[in-house]
């Protein structure tokens, strides 16, 4: 991994941020460069601040100190249409209003590129039904979200982002709620957006997932970065053991020959 | 997006069937239309039952509004009402129907619309149905303002408005400063809403028991929200506020329809969400407080009127246009009932308040079972 001396490798990238919630301090001086075209995976126990971090380099949260750097700029210096067509977040919370269907939830993703003439142009319909075939949310599109089962409304709220058409994408805990199966067809589809040249960082909690599937991970401890790097090159059971506090094995995953975390019993 | 041509998981193959077979538009569920104009540069989605509950809901202002001009101490038959308006009638009928009914039917319906935006706003605010300003207090307010000027300074109409107008918008920056909290939150306007209402109706009752006889009437008639006796020259101020603030409100529709999403998920899309709900709040106070300067606090049109539009055009959320038509039907018609029902004219609020009090039990009752 090349240091962040050449910035057009890191679009994205937090510069001794501080970040806190009023008065309560989740991170302090804290440095991060997301490398471009990377599957970037932030692991860390409950609380640790992956979300924060995804926060303040989506610029929901503004740091109380430091920078957040978007293509050279301080990200809060855009107008924020603009950060919005170039960094997509999905949110671990969201409120889906009563009584909306499918796609025109997807089609709200569409919101920062369009205006107030321009509501529903060629591009907006043709992402929509994109992003609604890549999450096979097409066969759900004119039924209530209120009415689908958990996996489904992930996949919609996904399906949202993606209609975002952004280069970068931030995803906090995007396998919530999904079975096994929708777990994995989901990180596929990260990998294949991936694979086409779009940035991806998700929070996840798996880190077997987190292995398979990143090209880098960031691991996060109360606040701070724990190790950075190839998921072969940092996880190592003493990591595991300092970051989780979780005695475990590493093996080769016998499918991908990534890292495979096996938990022992503590103590 | 093209199809990536590494690592082809069934899972893949299977999107890209899927992406093929449906190719046509995009099933909303709903009946819509893509209307696109000039090569592109206008362009919107037509959602066909919201245009047809709409047109539905002009038409019987319109036909509710004909009758109201009609009927009366003079009754005038349906022809020569439309022979009045357009100004082929003797004078005497044009006087009745143009100048006498024609100004208090267009203020019942401008009026009704404004409640219904504003009712509309507080409830996409708050993503509660009980989230309309006259539960969170700016009636109340308006009310406390109007009180003020007509017992201490025997003000006449123009001073009262002007109270009505101060005292609805100080409520509603004192209920938006105590709610907030980095950022003013739906539940917390509730809540702290609803306890200034309550403050501010103990004032207000104070107040009228302190007052003369005479002058404690004619401010509880105030307070009822009537109509009576309005004329042109309260219709044209009104007329003039509200084509400043309406558009600027419509402006703020679809950032509104945003929000609804949550904070993170309207920020993420490029909206500022601290900046659009004091905006939206100021619309939507403004709103109310023409309506209360007019006329004195109406109640109940802005808490019924956006959850009856909803269910009319089944929207996803709250549906402004809908909201302010309905609540233009509502007015009107409630202002008929108000003015012929009952054998004597009775202030429009007191068949507001009748028949939003029945509306209001019914949301509660099946609010608590859920």
């Amino acid at each position: 991994m090349t240091d962040g001396s050449n910035s057009r490798s890191k679009r994205l990238q937090a510069q001794n941020v501080t970040l806190r919630y009023n008065q309560r301090i989740i991170a302090q001086d804290l440095s991060v460069a997301i490398p471009n075209g990377s599957f970037t995976v932030i692991v860390g126990p409950n609380a640790c601040g992956k979300s924060t971090l995804l926060r303040a380099l989506s610029r929901l949260l503004i740091p109380s100190a430091g920078t957040v750097i978007l293509d050279g700029k301080t990200i809060a210096g855009y107008p924020a249409k603009q950060v919005a067509r170039t960094v997509g977040l999905l949110p671990q919370t969201s409120a889906a209003p009563d009584g909306i269907r499918v796609a025109d939830l997807v089609a709200r993703g569409r919101y920062p590129h369009q205006s107030f003439f321009r509501q529903w142009s060629h591009e907006d319909e043709a992402a929509v039904a994109a992003a609604m075939a890549a999450t096979q949310t097409m066969e759900l599109s004119g039924r209530l979200v209120d009415e689908l089962s958990g996996g489904q409304r992930q996949r919609v709220w996904v399906a949202m982002v993606l209609a975002q058409q952004t280069p970068l994408l931030l995803l906090d805990e995007p396998t919530t709620f999904l079975d096994i199966a929708h777990q994995i067809e989901l990180l596929d589809l990260c990998q294949d957006l991936n694979a086409e040249g779009r940035t991806i960082v998700a929070v996840l909690h798996d880190l077997n997932h987190a292995c398979r599937y990143a090209t880098n991970i960031i691991a996060m401890k109360g606040g701070g970065i724990a190790a950075h790097g190839p998921p072969a090159a940092i996880m190592t059971e003493q990591l595991v053991e300092d970051v989780f506090g979780l005695p475990c094995m590493i093996i080769p995953d016998p499918v991908a020959n990534t890292p495979l975390i096996i938990p022992k019993r503590r103590g | 997006m093209t199809e990536p041509n590494h690592n082809p998981s069934p899972v893949l193959r299977n999107r890209v069937i899927v992406r093929v077979a449906r190719s046509g538009p995009i099933d909303f569920g709903r009946r819509v239309a893509a209307i696109r104009l000039f090569g592109g540069r206008l362009s919107m989605r037509a959602d066909l039952r919201s245009l047809g509950a709409g047109s539905i809901l002009l038409l019987l202002a319109g036909v509710i509004g004909t009758v109201s001009l009609a009927s009366g101490k003079f009754p005038i038959p349906l022809v020569d009402v439309f022979r009045a308006l357009l100004g082929t009638t003797d004078d005497n009928i044009r006087m009745v129907v143009v100048e006498w009914r024609l100004p208090r039917l267009l203020l019942a319906f401008l009026l009704g619309t404004a409640l219904g935006l504003s009712g509309a706003i507080f409830q996409s605010l708050t993503r509660n149905p009980l989230g309309s300003p006259d539960i969170i207090g700016f009636s109340a307010g308006s009310y406390t303002g109007a009180l003020v000027v007509i017992l201490l300074f025997s003000g006449g109409y123009y001073a009262t408005a002007a109270g009505a107008l101060a005292g609805g918008i100080v409520t509603a920056a004192a209920v938006y400063l105590l709610a907030y909290r980095g950022g003013a939150q739906g539940f917390r306007l509730i809540v702290v809403g609803i306890g200034i209402s309550a403050m501010l109706g103990a004032l207000n009752a104070w107040m009228i028991r302190q007052a003369d006889l005479q002058i404690a009437m004619s401010a509880a008639i105030w307070g009822a929200g009537s109509l009576n006796g309005l004329g042109f020259e309260q219709f044209w101020p009104v007329l003039l506020m509200l084509i400043l603030i309406v558009p600027f409100v419509l402006v703020l529709a679809r950032p509104m329809r945003q929000l609804e999403l949550g904070d993170d998920a309207a920020m993420a899309s490029g909206l500022n969400a601290n900046r659009l709900r004091l905006m939206l709040m100021i619309g939507g106070v403004a709103l109310t407080a023409i309506v209360t300067a007019a006329a004195g606090p109406i109640a109940f049109v802005s808490l019924a009127a956006p959850q009856i539009a909803r269910r009319l055009v089944r929207a996803a959320g709250v549906a402004l246009v809908p909201a302010a038509l309905t609540g233009g039907l509502l007015l009107t018609a409630a202002d008929w009932g108000a003015q012929h029902g009952f054998g004597v004219q009775l202030p429009v609020g007191v068949m507001t308040v009748s028949i939003g009090g029945l509306y209001f039990l019914w949301l509660l009752l099946r609010e608590a079972r859920q």
